[in-house]
């Protein structure tokens, strides 16, 4: 990710390290471990080379704190990605009561084959369902997070309003 | 009693003191391998009690138990953690063996040491134990700190040193002419290069022959091929301990997580069997003599150590009181340094091991106790942050 400080080393027989220097200049430590548990560090001000403070979390809690952190990015990421390649574009499209999809599955709506864009998340709620599948139902009040042309998502967007 | 019931009431005994060790050293923050060390010295020959019933048991079991600790050694690093901690820590690797070799080497000359013996008091205080730096480094929280990258590199060139001393030791203990031994390490090194350039082109290959969703199958096979190459190994004239060594090395990394967890229990019996038969082989009454020694090589290599800790994370642009940590972090010697004398005292060596029974009951309590006292010491080296 350009811009952040993430500094990456192998500690051989453990896992890896990483440090990582936040904008507001706060040092970070993470140990992953190659058992899956990690430990995360606060170093002290004194001697930034010294982890002061240490939570050890084994791997399900490593699990749920990736969780707790990446489900409210994926969305934002994917933003990030489409800005990156020219031409590309997301959008999120919601769902709306009365819309010919809702209570239907993701693969009637046809998304790929008629507008080129392709479905990579459905927000629902508090929960994402990452890379759904055609069989995957849709409900109103659904968020798509969608990718591809812009005039792809227009198409897309007037289809599952059930304009066309 | 017969003697079945003698054979196993002396297990049973034994076993049941070594738990009461290893909860006294944990309590401690100590490694149970001097406790287990001191207790067996006690019992064994010259010692107050002597076990005879399970003696031979006890020799049996510490053979397969130095075959498991070089099987776990060998899994304990992979290919890729060996070739980054080369890259980066080559020179770091090199002053660790500078440092702490010869001072064994030449104490051992100066104790009137054939040269192969000195040779393996090289060894002895050459290499740090990776089991008690390793388990340190988590108690004490250090796995965050920016100097740890360089400790463990440390240690992994170590092991990968250890590749090529342990069968060159043993070819110099065999004790055949100058040209003799010359050819049997050229032809040492050259099956550690092959094993580990075979690993990383087939490793998969034997991962794949022996993983198995049983834990039971994967444990049965992994040991019988250790026992079966080891066996090989200690007939050709290397050493047992060579072999399971390169078996272990010759792993992949995937398979190598399994195969540790699987290993664990039973590499830890085994191998707390090996000291106890390594102490109870050795005459408590022989090391007195040797003690003060014992004592000097340790200040010695204790200050070597730090210095190789302190090059290696100078290296890494770690600070003073980082450099200092991680220093005394490595002094410790432990399990290997054992291992190495009792291949010195199997050749037919006997003088090695009270020298080095003095020296690893040193430094393994006073390595520890050094790191845990020089975090807050060094503390104070650093200033106080500016007053904003």
């Amino acid at each position: 990710m350009p811009g952040v400080e993430l500094e990456e080393t192998l500690l051989p027989g453990v896992g890896v390290r990483y440090q990582m220097r936040t904008r507001s200049g706060q040092l970070l430590g993470i140990v992953v471990q190659r058992e899956g548990g990690a430990e995360i560090a606060v170093f002290d001000r004194r001697d930034p080379d010294r982890a002061r403070e240490t939570f050890r979390l084994d791997p399900e809690e490593v699990d749920a704190l990736a969780e707790v952190l990446g489900a409210p990015r994926l969305t934002q990421r994917f933003a990030d990605l489409s800005r990156e390649v020219p031409g590309l574009e997301s959008a999120r499209i919601t769902v709306r009561e009365g819309s010919p999809f809702a209570g239907r599955t993701l693969g009637d709506t046809r998304a790929r084959t008629v507008t080129g864009c392709s479905v990579v998340a459905i927000v629902r709620g508090a929960d994402v369902v990452p890379s759904p599948a055609p069989a995957d139902a849709l409900f109103a009040g659904d968020v798509l997070v969608v990718i591809g042309s812009a005039a792809g998502l227009e198409q897309l967007d007037r289809r599952i309003a059930g304009q066309v | 009693m017969d003697h079945v019931a003698a054979l196993l009431v002396e297990l049973g005994l034994l076993f049941l003191g070594l738990s009461l060790l290893g909860l006294l050293a944990r309590r401690l923050g100590l490694s149970p391998v001097p406790f287990i060390l001191l207790a067996a010295l006690a019992l064994g020959e010259g010692g107050l009690v002597p076990v005879e019933n399970a003696a031979p048991f006890l020799e049996a079991a510490a053979e397969i138990g130095v075959v498991l600790l070089l099987l776990t050694l060998g899994l304990e690093f992979s290919a890729t953690e060996l070739f980054a901690s080369f890259r980066r820590h080559a020179p770091s690797g090199l002053v660790d063996l500078v440092l702490n070799g010869p001072p064994g080497f030449v104490a051992g000359l100066l104790l009137g040491l054939p040269w192969q013996g000195a040779l393996a008091l090289g060894g002895v205080t050459y290499i740090s134990s990776s089991g008690i730096v390793a388990r340190l480094l988590g108690d004490l929280g250090r796995l965050a700190n920016r100097e740890t990258p360089a400790v463990l590199s440390v240690l992994v060139l170590e092991d990968l040193a250890m590749a090529l001393f342990l069968p060159l030791l043993v070819v110099a203990l065999a004790g055949d002419g100058p040209a003799q031994a010359a050819g049997g390490i050229a032809l040492a090194v050259g099956a550690v290069l092959l094993v580990l350039l075979a690993a990383q082109r087939h490793g998969h290959r034997l991962g794949r022959l022996l993983s198995h969703d049983d834990d039971e199958q994967v444990m049965l096979r992994l040991i019988g091929l250790t026992l079966l190459v080891a066996g090989a190994a200690q007939a050709m004239g290397a050493s047992a301990a060579v072999g399971a060594f390169l078996v272990g090395l010759a792993l992949p990394a995937s398979f190598a997580e399994r195969a540790r967890a699987i290993l664990g229990p039973l590499r830890d019996l085994f191998a707390a069997t090996f000291f106890v038969a390594f102490g109870l082989a050795t005459d408590p009454g022989a090391i007195l003599p040797v003690l003060p020694a014992a004592l000097a090589l340790a200040a010695v290599t204790t200050v070597t150590k730090i210095a190789t800790g302190w090059f290696a994370a100078r290296r890494d642009g770690v600070a003073v009181p980082g450099r200092l940590r991680a220093g005394t972090a490595l002094v410790a010697r432990g399990e290997f340094s054992i291992v190495i004398a009792g291949l010195a005292v199997t050749a037919g060596l006997p003088a090695v091991g009270p020298v080095a029974t003095g020296y690893v009951l040193v430094l393994a309590v006073t390595g520890p106790v050094l790191t845990r006292f020089v975090e807050p010491l060094s503390a104070r080296l650093v200033r106080a942050p500016a007053a904003a």
